[in-house]
């Protein structure tokens, strides 16, 4: 604490902070560059959101913390990687220049490809984990020892297994080279933020699919069998809900979406293609998840944009290296503070 | 009252298929245990402590098969005893009192840079050399207590806010509690040497000759049969059997009986009585201490502690170790922590198993995957582990599990076709 | 406030509100589904009087399970007063300004229709429900904000409607468990076996193994809990409370599932406990039994009290009459205890 006064002081003062400690606090800089690190938060906080989802619709409904739903997401990056590829690209250190409009079509079918390859590997995981388990009615702590396992699994899947099934082009221990299908150039700039067509994409697509997945749970009837199933497993089921089917359901949506999500990382981040690559983010889009109110759809939304914000004001305080403490320590601190989140645990009851 | 059949509950299992494997005293560690209790104090003795210094003759005895190729195996069977160790703590938090820790490795770590910090020479804190409080001959025995202290309070730390929520909630909490520790040693360059890690840790100095001028615990022992990786082994088995001790006591008491509740159901405990929170505590801050004192050994081992050691990935080892074994089983455990520091190692380097030539090093470079599917398809078809045993949980009263045994004998004997208990000397009687 | 979900994630969680105790009662049976074992194997059944003659005497046994059974001469004075007490869930009244005294040393019923709110008046004196307004009074003070093991502690014991016992442990480890609420040795003392832990130990299990004679349930001590027949389930929960050296025992619907011959034998066994010295209040269901073993009665409907007395008071009052007539066989029949939620 006096490190953080002492920096206050010295930051009033003398503008750039130069603070001999472990730890540098740079509030100049946050305030600097505040809307350009805000623009910047939500292109994260979009992809979290779109993650999160998948986190709080099978906790919404199966009470579980679906561990291995960050290497869904990390399959989903390796599936659009390897549409793309199928489309005829190849890794490359320029970005392709094929037009509005053929990028456009190209980005949208590796989407689909990634949100398949995300979809189908969300649904197998279920299908060959937890459905057994279900059977057998086990304890909750045998559900997250599984979930966990089988994260490692779908990891080390693709850190050597896969490199071997496509002859070296896809996983091991390296990320894959990006291909570039989009150059990030600055369209415009709100209260001197530079806006790139990258964060354009990434915040409109996640917006288009937020919209679209709010709508299928509220308003669809596929949707109102997940509401009801996650408020009361055994009436929904009486009423003649299938409680399988809502369960498979709400791990394709899941998948898919986080499929989406991995599509707009590698547009963000084009290096982040790697075995490895989901498990942080998974923690994050979780934390998301808990900071809006587990089992809460639009919870997950919002507790996904607040979540990239106050990340990357984080880092710009604390330095780059702590942006996931930041993360954790802020899932912490949500947990003790407010466990039911902003927007309350609406889509599953409260629990006495 | 139906108190000699027993009813059927209101609604049967699916199929009765899993019945069988969970009778009362069934398991083999529960076999076991009964054919152990009902030996005499003298026996007990004379079986337990030859087998204990067969168990530290292993590395010794150059046993074909089983010792390792590719690698040292003095340095195989000292990771083991460290995993060994860190089984037993982990199976305290998770097989004992039902808490998901998924961070394990935070305290891990937290032992061996505890003990790294007070003595390498990289470390500003380093508190041996000249003009300092320690001698290097005796540094790590006396950051040993110090690590375990450390880890302690940093288990009180991470349990007293997070020991409140969800237990799934926990689970989460733990593993980002790993990850920061692992963050926190890779960024805090200047007091852990960040990336490039702590050198020049301290080891005791014991067995100085002249052909090991710094001792049989140094890693320049290097050679020979009784390398410093079986003098490590050595420490840890002493290790192992007091933790085994007092972990034993723990369990036969009102703390094991309150850690049980709590897995079992946790609102029903605390109406009983049990303070769960408080217990839980206990649970964390033990299992870290215990997590502590194996890292502790773990820097004096290699003398070199770097933060991707501590990857999060090992956590789950862990876990695989305690779940194998049978959580709760506290020598199951042992057994867990055996095959998964022992198998990759095995194949390590291997040419040829049973003339059938195979890629060894390959194989090895899988372990993480074929563990985490191990913990899959154990969850799915044996949540009890290998050797399942029921846990101890009183002091005394063995003569009225005892006495049980004798009647379950008798009624198999009357009984044909219950051969397994009949092999008993009482099964004659009634036949 | 329920920190773990016993129901597990196949079952979904289990409910302390009257109100939704349809639904619990059904994911409780979910989640036995799990439990892998109608009891397959031979039945171990100890012979107590081998390994514990001192059992035999029935005396000894009473004075083991009541260890205090002189101090509890002050009968009829209060034990447990619910003042005025209120819990509201969201806008629904669950209990409305309910006030009436549990005396020393008697057996008081606590009956009404479904829904009327027996069960959060029980989870209202143990804790597991603070009231809106109005306080419970137990042995000279107010329960307040106590903790819920603490509330154990302070001599209320309860059983539990849908069976709670620790499934994986033996009897007599379920029943120590209630014991090791009067323990004081915690790790310190555990870890390096002091004198006291190991004399804790050694009366711990004397104590169970009374107590298991008692409701008898003694020859299956080592038996799991699971194990067990529903019977002696019922017994065993009853032995466990009883361990934590209650002031009172609140026994949730204990005859639940049972036949005639049963409710017989169990009615013996209350009357027993009574007559050792115990304070017990019984919720339950079935009129005849609370009849033949109640001293008194208190009867809720809708939230309130709407009599109190004697039984034969309470079964000849009009109220009492309209309000279980309106709902047809109510107090016999099992299946309508799930109430539309």
């Amino acid at each position: 604490m006096p490190a953080l006064a002492d920096a206050l002081l010295t930051s009033a003062t003398a503008g750039p902070l130069v603070h001999q400690s472990l730890i540098d606090f740079n509030i100049a800089g946050l305030g600097r560059n505040f809307w350009g690190l805000t623009v910047e938060g939500l292109t994260y906080g979009a992809i979290y959101a779109l993650v999160a989802v998948g986190y709080t619709l099978v906790y919404g409904v199966l009470r579980l913390i679906n561990f291995a739903h960050s290497e869904v997401f990390m399959l989903g990056m390796f599936g659009q990687y390897a549409t793309l590829m199928l489309l005829g690209f190849s890794p490359s250190g320029n970005a392709y220049d094929k037009g509005i409009l053929l990028t456009v079509l190209y980005l949208g079918i590796a989407m689909l490809g990634g949100m398949a390859v995300a979809g189908g590997a969300a649904v197998g995981l279920e299908r060959v984990a937890y459905r057994p388990l279900r059977r057998r009615n086990a304890p909750s702590l045998v559900f997250l020892i599984t979930a966990i396992g089988m994260s490692f699994v779908l990891q080390e899947f693709v850190h050597f297994v896969l490199p071997r099934l496509t002859g070296g082009t896809l996983g091991g221990v390296n990320a894959q080279q990006p291909i570039r299908l989009v150059q990030p150039e600055v369209q415009f700039s709100i209260f001197g933020a530079p806006v790139t067509n990258v964060t354009l994409v990434i915040i409109g697509s996640a917006l288009v699919l937020a919209v679209a997945v709010d709508l299928f749970v509220n308003r669809s009837p596929f949707g109102r069998g997940i509401r009801a199933v996650a408020q009361d497993p055994v009436t929904a089921t009486l009423m003649g809900v299938s409680r399988e089917r809502v369960i498979m359901l709400t791990f394709l949506i899941g998948g898919i979406l986080a499929g989406a999500a991995a599509l707009l990382y590698t547009l963000r981040v084009p290096n982040g293609i790697i075995y490895s690559g989901g498990f942080v983010l998974g923690i994050k889009a979780f934390s998301a998840a808990v900071l809006g109110g587990i089992g809460n759809l639009r919870g997950a939304l919002l507790g996904g944009l607040l979540l990239g914000v106050m990340e990357n004001y984080g880092q710009v305080v604390f330095g780059t290296e702590w942006r996931d403490v930041v993360a954790f320590v802020l899932l912490i601190v949500v947990l003790m503070f407010r466990p039911t989140g902003i927007l309350g645990e609406s889509l599953g009851r409260a629990r006495a | 009252m139906s108190t000699t059949t027993p009813a059927t509950p209101p609604s049967l299992p699916p199929a009765g298929r899993t019945a069988t494997k969970d009778r009362p005293h069934g398991g083999v560690g529960d076999r076991f245990r009964l054919w152990w209790d009902a030996l005499a104090r003298p026996t007990q003795w004379l079986v337990g402590v030859p087998f204990l210094l067969f168990m530290a003759a292993v590395p010794l005895l150059n046993i074909p098969v089983l010792t390792t190729q590719g690698t040292d195996f003095g340095g195989v069977m000292a990771q083991f005893g460290m995993i060994a160790l860190i089984a037993i703590g982990l199976n305290v938090v998770v097989g004992q009192a039902g808490l998901l820790d998924l961070g394990y490795v935070g305290f891990y770590a937290i032992g061996a840079y505890t003990v790294a910090i007070l003595t390498s020479p990289d470390s500003p804190w380093n508190q041996t050399g000249d003009g300092m409080w320690l001698s290097r001959e005796w540094a790590w025995l006396a950051a040993l207590p110090v690590a375990v202290a450390i880890t302690a309070i940093s288990g009180l730390i991470l349990g007293s806010p997070t020991l409140r929520l969800r237990g799934d909630y926990l689970a989460i909490v733990t593993l980002g509690f790993g990850e920061i520790v692992r963050l926190l040693a890779d960024n805090l360059d200047e007091l852990t040497g960040g990336g490039q890690g702590l050198r020049g840790v301290a080891y005791p100095r014991a067995g100085v000759t002249e052909d090991l001028p710094s001792g049989v615990f140094s890693a320049g022992n290097a050679s020979g049969a009784v390398n410093s990786g079986v003098w490590w082994y050595w420490v840890s088995l002493v290790f192992i059997v007091v933790t085994l001790l007092f972990v034993g006591n723990l369990e036969r008491s009102r703390v094991g009986r309150a850690w049980v509740a709590i897995r079992e159901d946790e609102d029903a405990a605390e109406i009983m009585g049990v303070p769960t929170f408080r217990f839980k505590l206990w649970a964390f801050i033990i299992g870290a201490s215990i997590g502590g004192a194996a890292g502790a050994l773990y820097a004096g081992q290699v003398q070199f502690v770097i933060p991707t050691n501590f990857n999060i990935i090992n956590s789950v080892l862990f876990l695989c170790a305690v779940v194998l074994g049978g959580q709760g089983n506290k020598l199951g455990v042992i057994l867990g922590a055996f095959i998964v520091v022992y198998v990759p190692n095995f194949f390590l380097g291997r040419q040829t198993l049973f003339g059938i030539p195979i890629d060894g090093d390959e194989i090895a470079s899988y372990k993480y995957l074929f563990f985490g599917i191990a913990l899959v398809v154990l969850m799915i078809f044996r949540p009890q582990g290998i050797i399942p045993a029921r846990q101890k949980l009183l002091t005394y009263g063995r003569e009225l599990y005892v006495a049980a045994r004798r009647s379950a004998a008798r009624a198999a004997g009357r009984a044909p076709g219950r051969t397994e208990a009949a092999a008993t000397t009482s099964g004659k009687e009634s036949s | 406030m329920s920190t773990h979900d016993p129901g597990g994630i196949g079952a979904g969680s289990e409910h302390g509100d009257e109100h939704l105790a349809a639904s619990g009662r059904a994911d409780s049976e979910a989640a036995d589904h799990y439990l892998p074992g109608a009891d397959v194997d031979e039945p171990a059944l100890i012979d107590v009087e081998e390994v514990r003659p001192e059992l035999a005497d029935p005396q000894l046994v009473d004075a083991l399970v009541a260890p205090d059974r002189a101090v509890h001469a002050r009968m009829g004075e209060p034990l447990l007063q619910m003042q005025g007490v209120t819990v509201r869930f969201g806008g629904l009244v669950a209990l409305d300004d309910v006030t009436f005294d549990i005396r020393r040393g008697e057996i008081l019923g606590l009956i009404g229709p479904n829904g009327a709110g027996k069960t959060t008046a029980f989870n209202a004196m143990t804790g597991v429900y603070r009231p809106t307004s109005g306080t419970v009074m137990f042995d000279g003070a107010s329960l307040g904000k106590a903790k819920r093991f603490s509330i154990t502690q302070r001599g209320i014991a309860r059983t539990f409607q849908n069976i709670r016992l620790f499934n994986e442990m033996t009897a007599l480890e379920n029943v120590v468990v209630g014991t090791d609420a009067r323990h004081r040795t915690s790790v310190p003392g555990a870890l390096f076996r002091t004198s006291r832990h190991r004399r804790e130990e050694r009366d711990a299990i004397d104590r169970a193994m009374a107590l298991l004679e008692f409701v008898g349930v003694g020859g299956r001590a080592t038996e799991k809990a699971r194990n067990l027949s529903y019977g002696d389930q019922r017994r065993l929960e009853i032995a466990r409370a009883l361990a934590t050296e209650p002031k009172l025992l609140c026994l949730d619907e204990p005859a639940a599932g049972f036949n005639p011959a049963e409710k017989e034998s169990l009615m013996g066994l209350i009357r027993h406990i009574r007559d050792d010295g115990y304070t017990v209040l019984l919720i339950e269901h079935d009129m005849r039994l609370v009849r033949g073993v109640t001293d008194r009665i208190v009867v809720l409907e809708f939230g309130r009290v709407i009599a109190e007395g004697t039984p034969d008071e309470v079964t000849n009052d009009p109220k009492v009459i309209a309000a279980y007539l309106g709902v047809p066989d109510a107090p016999e029949s099992e299946e309508t205890t799930d109430a539309p939620a």
